[in-house]
């Protein structure tokens, strides 16, 4: 069938023939795609996995065997099925997920239609992309150095497609490229440096952007912090600009809960302000700088009590400190906080949300309660019983749980008694409201492990904590750590320490034992990744400010960074084609002697000019001083008939050069 | 747009002539500039700058750098593909109009190093690659369509190339004195006109160097071949006697202009030129009779250049073509003479 907007129909000229993809530039490219995808593929579906090494493995078996490409209606076929694949896995065509998938997809589909150049030129372009949309994913220094290696096969393909003559040599091209690579590596760190970052998003960020990060949640049940426990990812690290505060001290604050629901420990709206909440700081500051993994969350953590902003953040009036964006990227910050504090009177709504309860509920720790009440009505005695409870009755301190049923304080407090720090907090709050003292629970993490070589703290998942603040009268809201009651350990010396079958934990964060020299080389290996973090990945605008500021020129803004990035580049640039000159001088003995020729001559007030050719030159030397001349016009003679002839015989040129070394101006 | 382009490269080109020696690129005869592809990557790179700026993606923004460090390179690789190479023009065979003339150029790396993807190319056709070895040379022939008798120039030869990366388009523009001959289209459907029909002005004197057919004798003049003296006559001790010849059966011909007063310039041209082509084929002799030249009977593959080198380079003014009489001879070694009447 013709349509009638048919290209057919149209009397142009004639399109100009296909230049063929050769053979070997099509075995680059599907390597170099291959390559692309391949860390992707356990992200990816199943089918869409398969279907990708299908085509690449098709496409390659019809180069080898010279085979026929499949009709066009296959290929809309296989696009539109595939397109429906992803639509029908992720429900959107949409996001991060759904785009990766989609891309995977259509470059599996462009391979079959891959004719040409501009075909190849194309794939070359979605490689591109789909090497940068495993960044998406991670961004750490093992998979950073892989992509790196990619774009060299990639762009070994790009050129591979622009040679039509296949044949010369056939590592060539790969030199080639990582030549450039080499040079365009300079270039890339000055750019990196200086070029003004502008600070993100620009527009909204699909919701599946960051799916998939492990931290903590934003609300707290029995078994919430615990699940993180098992994970010995880095939640950030710290590094300290004086002493390390002993661990006891280390409470990274996070998320405040107040409101209970009878099972579920949630956050209420509590609105961020510009400027830090004023305390009472009781003893001298900490000052420290951190640098947080990415977390989707707009949570900073600082020590217990934060005294200061960074960029772009705010504090709720429970201390904890919130960015206007969620951290996406490693993001460092410098904070101070000061250990030892009073805080203020509570406002009302903080004493109403406080006291909240769900009616009626766990009726028997209400009871208990009740009765220390008769005994001794002051908070701090209240405070004491309760921790005495947890102290010497049998309540134990473990990662698995028994399953809490029914109303989950009294089934915790009276029944199973073994339980996670979550279970200790929540229950000691409700004890506390129910004694009507005013009472929250804090999330966050605690302790952390120093890392000696490095010289810094890291906080893993694995130190995720949750722990309590009671309000009392004269000392504002106090810290009351009700695990450190049951498991001492735990807060002096870390998780491990605290738990009796440490084969529960992540491998990481476990100390002693046979592998602990593996451990000892993983810590090696995290001040490479902390280096990273801090120095590469948090280099944001905020970094960027600071670190060229602190470089003695004065305030970094835009237009201070492009002149300097300008000159930079400009200064390489010159650096680099002097270099070139010069080794192509080193190349051309010819242009050497000839060099070294006019060099001489130039001593004698005859320089040759710019755009002076070889025999004009050699005239204007013999009418200035004919008794040069001879010599002069057998050098240019020769020289021009090297450099301008077919192929310089070897002899002529070593004459030349003998000409040049015996010259005498 | 176009327009706009040519007149920059009029600007860029002004002062460099047809040259007749062998051209080297030198810095400043190489210009370079992105490609459609290159304008393409250009953009692909802003989008990925854009999504590292909104993804806050450290190594998005090294990745798009590095990419964009890497073209910048190759602009310098392809500048440097092009930069000493040297080439020169080794002409085309004549050709008819209607055909395409074959420029052949050679291309000479005079370089320690090979250079890959070099590409010539005329006005808008595709360009013609061919890689160069290390101190290696390479023709590439050009096809060039004549559309009218006469010098056919090349004018202006585009030597490009897009290697490495095909982002940018490195080119020098190189110009040379060599044209292509083209002769006029062999067109029309005349028979060939009869022998020495219409008077054509041919002298008698011209039979008498006929090969052919023995025609009779005459007295000897100074100056004929000794081969056509009729020796043995002489020994019967007559005057000396000299053999004469003549193509009785197929008698010579006189393409003439004049023959052909109906049409206009080109369509003369044309039959002209079928016929002698025809004439060629047949085997006849044929003489050529143009207004202002005039090329005897002959034959032979020498004598019919000349016959359509005269077609091709035929130039008609109205005074000329009433008074072809006193002609001057076209340039060559032929060896005409002036018409008796």
């Amino acid at each position: 069938m013709r349509l009638p907007w048919s290209r057919r129909d149209r009397p142009r000229r004639a399109p100009p023939p296909v230049e063929p993809l050769t053979a070997s530039a099509l075995t680059w490219l599907l390597a170099a795609l291959a390559l692309a995808v391949a860390p992707q593929a356990t992200e990816l579906s199943v089918w869409l996995s398969v279907l990708f090494a299908a085509l690449v493995g098709w496409r390659g078996f019809i180069v080898f065997r010279n085979r026929a490409l499949p009709p066009r209606w296959l290929l809309l076929l296989v696009a539109t099925l595939a397109g429906a694949g992803v639509m029908i896995d992720h429900r959107t065509l949409f996001g991060r997920d759904a785009g990766v998938a989609l891309l995977t997809a259509m470059t599996a589909c462009k391979l079959l239609e891959s004719r040409g150049l501009r075909d190849g030129v194309v794939l070359v372009f979605l490689g591109y992309l789909l090497v940068m949309s495993n960044l998406l994913y991670s961004q750490d220094i093992p998979l950073v150095t892989y992509l790196l290696a990619v774009i060299l096969v990639m762009l070994t393909a790009q050129v591979l497609i622009h040679r039509q003559h296949a044949g010369l040599t056939a590592l060539a091209p790969l030199r080639l490229t990582g030549r450039m690579v080499l040079l365009a590596i300079p270039v890339m760190l000055i750019l990196f440096v200086l070029f003004p970052r502008i600070p993100g998003p620009l527009w909204g960020l699909p919701k599946d952007a960051y799916k998939g990060r492990t931290g903590l949640s934003e609300q707290m049940a029995p078994g919430s912090v615990s699940e993180l426990i098992r994970s010995d990812a880095v939640a950030f690290r710290v590094r300290f600009a004086d002493a390390v505060p002993p661990s006891n001290q280390r409470y990274w604050r996070g998320p405040v809960l107040w409101h209970f629901d009878g099972r579920r420990w949630t956050r209420p709206e509590e609105p961020p302000v510009k400027t830090p909440i004023p305390f009472t700081p009781e003893g001298a500051a900490v000052d420290y700088a951190v640098v947080l993994e990415p977390s989707n969350r707009n949570w900073l953590f600082a020590l217990d009590l934060p005294a200061r902003l960074p960029p772009r953040a705010g504090m709720t009036p429970s201390f904890q400190l919130l960015r206007d964006q969620p951290v996406n990227e490693v993001y460092r910050y410098e904070m101070r906080s000061y250990p030892a504090y009073r805080t203020a009177e509570p406002t009302a709504m903080e004493r109403s949300r406080g006291l909240q309860l769900p009616p009626r509920a766990n009726p028997r720790a209400r009871a208990l309660v009740a009765e220390w009440r008769q005994r001794d009505p002051q908070p701090e005695a209240l405070v004491r019983s309760a921790l005495t409870l947890f102290r010497e009755q049998p309540f134990y301190y473990t990662l698995n749980p028994p399953e809490l049923g029914g109303e989950i304080v009294d089934d915790f407090l009276f029944r199973t008694r073994r339980g996670f720090c979550e279970h200790y907090a929540s229950a000691f709050v409700f004890l506390m409201r129910a004694g009507g003292v005013p009472a929250r629970v804090v999330l966050g993490y605690q302790g952390g492990e120093m890392n000696a070589l490095g010289g810094y703290l890291m906080v893993r998942q694995s130190d995720a904590h949750a722990w309590a603040e009671v309000w009392l009268e004269g000392r504002g809201w106090v810290r009351v750590d009700p695990t450190g009651a049951v498991a001492p350990n735990r807060v002096q010396q870390g998780l491990y320490a605290a738990l009796s079958d440490s084969r529960l934990l992540p491998f990481l964060a476990r100390h002693g034992g046979d592998s602990e020299w593996l451990r000892q080389l993983a810590l090696g290996w995290d001040i490479l990744n902390n280096s990273w973090n801090e120095w590469v990945l948090a280099y944001g605008p905020e970094r960027q400010k600071e670190f060229l500021s602190g470089l003695g020129f004065g305030p970094a803004d835009w237009t201070g960074m492009t002149v300097a990035m300008l000159i930079a580049l400009g200064g390489f640039g010159v650096l680099y084609a002097g270099w070139r000159w010069r080794s192509r001088l080193a190349r051309d003995p010819v242009a050497r002697a000839w060099q070294r020729f006019c060099a001489r001559l130039a001593r004698r007030g005859l320089a040759r000019g710019a755009a002076e050719g070889p025999l004009d030159f050699a005239g204007r030397v013999a009418a200035g001083r004919p008794e040069l001349a001879a010599g002069v016009w057998e050098i240019a003679r020769l020289y021009a008939a090297l450099r301008y002839g077919p192929v310089a015989p070897p002899e002529q040129v070593r004459q030349l050069r003998q000409l040049t070394r015996r010259f005498r101006a | 747009m176009g327009a706009l382009w040519r007149r920059f490269e009029g600007w860029v080109m002004r002062g460099q002539r047809p040259s007749a020696e062998p051209i080297r690129l030198t810095r400043r005869r190489i210009y370079i500039l992105p490609t459609g592809q290159g304008y393409a990557f250009a953009t692909l790179l802003f989008l990925l700058f854009l999504w590292s700026i909104n993804y806050s993606n450290s190594m998005g923004f090294a990745f798009t750098f590095l990419l964009a460090a890497v073209a910048l390179n190759s602009m310098w690789q392809a500048h440097d593909n092009l930069l000493g190479l040297i080439v020169d023009s080794s002409g085309a065979e004549p050709v008819f109009a209607g055909q395409e003339a074959r420029f052949a150029f050679r291309v000479e790396n005079p370089d320690p190093r090979p250079r890959y993807g070099i590409a010539l190319q005329w006005r808008d056709q595709p360009p013609r690659h061919t890689d160069l070895p290390a101190s290696g040379a390479a023709v590439v022939t050009l096809t060039v369509l004549a559309e009218r008798r006469g010098w056919l120039r090349t004018g202006r030869v585009r030597v490009l190339t897009r290697y490495p990366l095909g982002l940018l388009q490195a080119w020098s523009w190189v110009e040379f004195e060599r044209a292509c001959l083209v002769y006029p289209q062999p067109r029309g459907r005349r028979p060939l006109p009869a022998a020495l029909s219409g008077g054509a002005g041919a002298g008698l004197g011209d039979q008498g160097f006929g090969s052919e057919d023995y025609a009779g004798f005459r007295l000897y003049a100074p100056g004929d071949s000794p081969r056509r003296i009729a020796w043995k006559a002489a020994t019967r001790g007559g005057p000396l006697l000299v053999k004469q010849f003549t193509d009785q059966v197929r008698p010579e011909l006189w393409l003439d202009w004049r023959l052909l007063g109906i049409d206009s310039v080109e369509p003369r041209l044309a039959q002209l030129c079928q016929w002698v082509l025809k004439a060629e084929g047949e085997g006849r002799r044929y003489g050529l009779l143009l207004p202002g030249a005039r090329i005897a009977p002959g034959r032979g593959d020498a004598h019919r250049r000349r016959c359509l080198e005269a077609l091709a380079l035929f130039t008609y003014a109205e005074d000329v073509s009433h008074r072809h009489e006193t002609a001057v001879e076209p340039e060559g070694p032929t060896k005409t003479r002036a018409a008796a009447g």
